[in-house]
């Protein structure tokens, strides 16, 4: 805990935050020339394949953030401390906007390649239906009242809902699906030329510095938002003097299990 | 008291209250009664197509049906501030859950049963050749409905605007368990011998998963 709370004040200050912003500049610059100049198209599916170079690791992220998510909300009932909610949904927002991408880019994809924008193959179903639990998750946070319920709830769909992407990855070998089986992530050599796979790999590594770089952002926001509602309701208001406020505020503000 | 001993006891007293107010399975049976006769209206009288998205509607009505079955498993205990007994109960908050599940999953499973025979006699769905594993995909389908359902109906009545989110979370975290429970129907009913064992697999790992983890959180859930 110490050692995250060290990490998260290191990345957290104006400096920090900027390289990380130039370097996530920087590696989609380099991916977007690669992926366009440098690698030759696909032997069988032409120019259309290079969408892979975002789809893919669009779809990574957004599993990561889930992830993040996951593990976050554990630890938030774990401990109790508010800075793991804040993880939790700075990481909720981003994924959501990564896996919608994915399938945005994927129905792009599908069109010239299966000739369908959409198809009722598992794993997009499965994205699909993931993109709605965090959509879910998301709005169940904006119709909380109090921040330990909001917290404590959404940890809980967290958990519950990141259980379902196991599903996803295996319903690929459940199914026999219209859907391309995994090229990098599987047991044997990856079924991909060099340049392709080198390309694939820097476009992950520039996602994840665009994510993590959306995190450390995100999470001052957060910072920033707590500090706010705290100034507002240490200030009494007729609202904030009802007792299950003010105790809601105590909670959040010391940690439940000092 | 042990687990099973307290999940007992609350699952018995749910069921008696619901057998001796009959409040849920009189405002949720005629429910799902107008969704059948309302996916008739849309699909039109054409006796093939009725029959083709049987397995499909059966399971819809009962899921719709099941979101207010949830909510009031709960309502009866916010109503009353028995709630506060139940957090103040000495015993583990997962025991409650298993019980409040089961009771749910027992008047699920008679409004499933229900809903089957209008559909039987309204669609002319026929229940195939094989009743028993007809009725294994019914109960893990049941069972993995109610396993999310009794955890988030707990989210519908603790607060004055959360209802609102609750179904929005429901559809998409039960979609897996009702695609599967509707294709494994879908391929009983239709006869013949296919293979049904890996959508059952796939609704018995769900169960699995949400049963533990709504084990696990409940009390984080009660703990308000």
């Amino acid at each position: 805990m110490k050692l995250s709370n060290r990490v998260l004040t290191r990345v957290g200050t104006r400096g920090a935050q900027r390289a990380l912003g130039w370097a996530t500049l920087a590696s989609l610059a380099v991916t977007v020339v690669m992926g366009l100049l440098v690698v030759p198209p696909d032997a069988t599916q032409g120019d259309v394949q290079r969408l892979m170079y975002v789809h893919v690791p669009a779809a990574w992220l957004a599993f990561m953030s889930f992830g993040t998510v996951f593990v976050a909300s554990i630890a938030y009932l774990r401990t109790g401390r508010i800075q793991w909610d804040r993880i939790a949904v700075a990481s909720a927002e981003i994924g959501v906007q990564f896996c919608a991408l994915t399938l945005v880019l994927g129905s792009l994809w599908g069109q010239p390649v299966w000739g369908t924008w959409w198809t009722w193959d598992p794993r997009l179903t499965t994205t699909a239906v993931l993109l709605l639990i965090y959509v879910g998750y998301l709005a169940l946070r904006r119709v909380a009242d109090s921040p330990t319920r909001r917290a404590r709830w959404s940890a809980v769909i967290g958990i519950v809902g990141f259980l379902d992407v196991p599903i996803v990855h295996m319903s690929v070998v459940w199914w026999r699906s219209l859907h391309q089986e995994a090229t990098v992530l599987r047991p044997g050599a990856p079924t991909i030329a060099g340049s392709m796979l080198a390309t694939l790999l820097l476009a992950v590594l520039a996602f994840s510095l665009a994510y993590a770089y959306l995190m450390v952002v995100r999470l001052r926001v957060g910072r920033a938002e707590d500090r706010a509602a705290g100034t507002v309701l240490s200030t009494p208001t007729p609202r904030a003097q009802t007792p299950a406020r003010v105790s809601a505020v105590t909670v959040t503000r010391s940690s439940r299990h000092a | 008291m042990t687990v099973a001993r307290v999940a007992w006891t609350v699952g018995v007293k749910d069921l008696r209250v619901e057998l001796r107010s009959r409040s849920t399975m009189s405002t949720v049976v005629p429910f799902a009664a107008t969704m059948l006769i309302a996916f008739g209206f849309a699909l039109g009288p054409g006796r093939t197509l009725l029959l083709q998205t049987a397995p499909g509607l059966l399971w819809l009505a009962a899921l719709f049906a099941a979101v207010e079955l949830f909510h009031r498993a709960y309502l009866a205990e916010s109503e009353g501030d028995a709630l506060e007994g139940l957090l103040l109960a000495p015993v583990d908050k997962g025991a409650i859950y298993l019980g409040k599940a089961a009771a749910a999953a027992v008047q699920l499973m008679v409004l499933l049963c229900i809903t089957t025979v209008m559909v039987v006699a309204l669609f002319g769905l026929p229940l195939g050749e094989r009743p028993a594993l007809l009725l294994l995909t019914f109960v893990l389908g049941v069972v993995g409905l109610t396993a999310l359902g009794s955890l988030l109906g707990l989210l519908a009545v603790l607060g004055r605007t959360r209802r609102a989110a609750v179904p929005v979370l429901v559809l998409p975290l039960l979609s897996p368990v009702v695609i599967a429970a509707i294709r494994a129907t879908d391929l009983l009913t239709r006869g013949g011998n296919h293979d049904v064992g890996g959508w059952l697999g796939l609704l018995a790992a769900f169960d699995a998963i949400f049963l533990a983890s709504g084990f696990l959180v409940y009390g984080h859930v009660l703990e308000d």
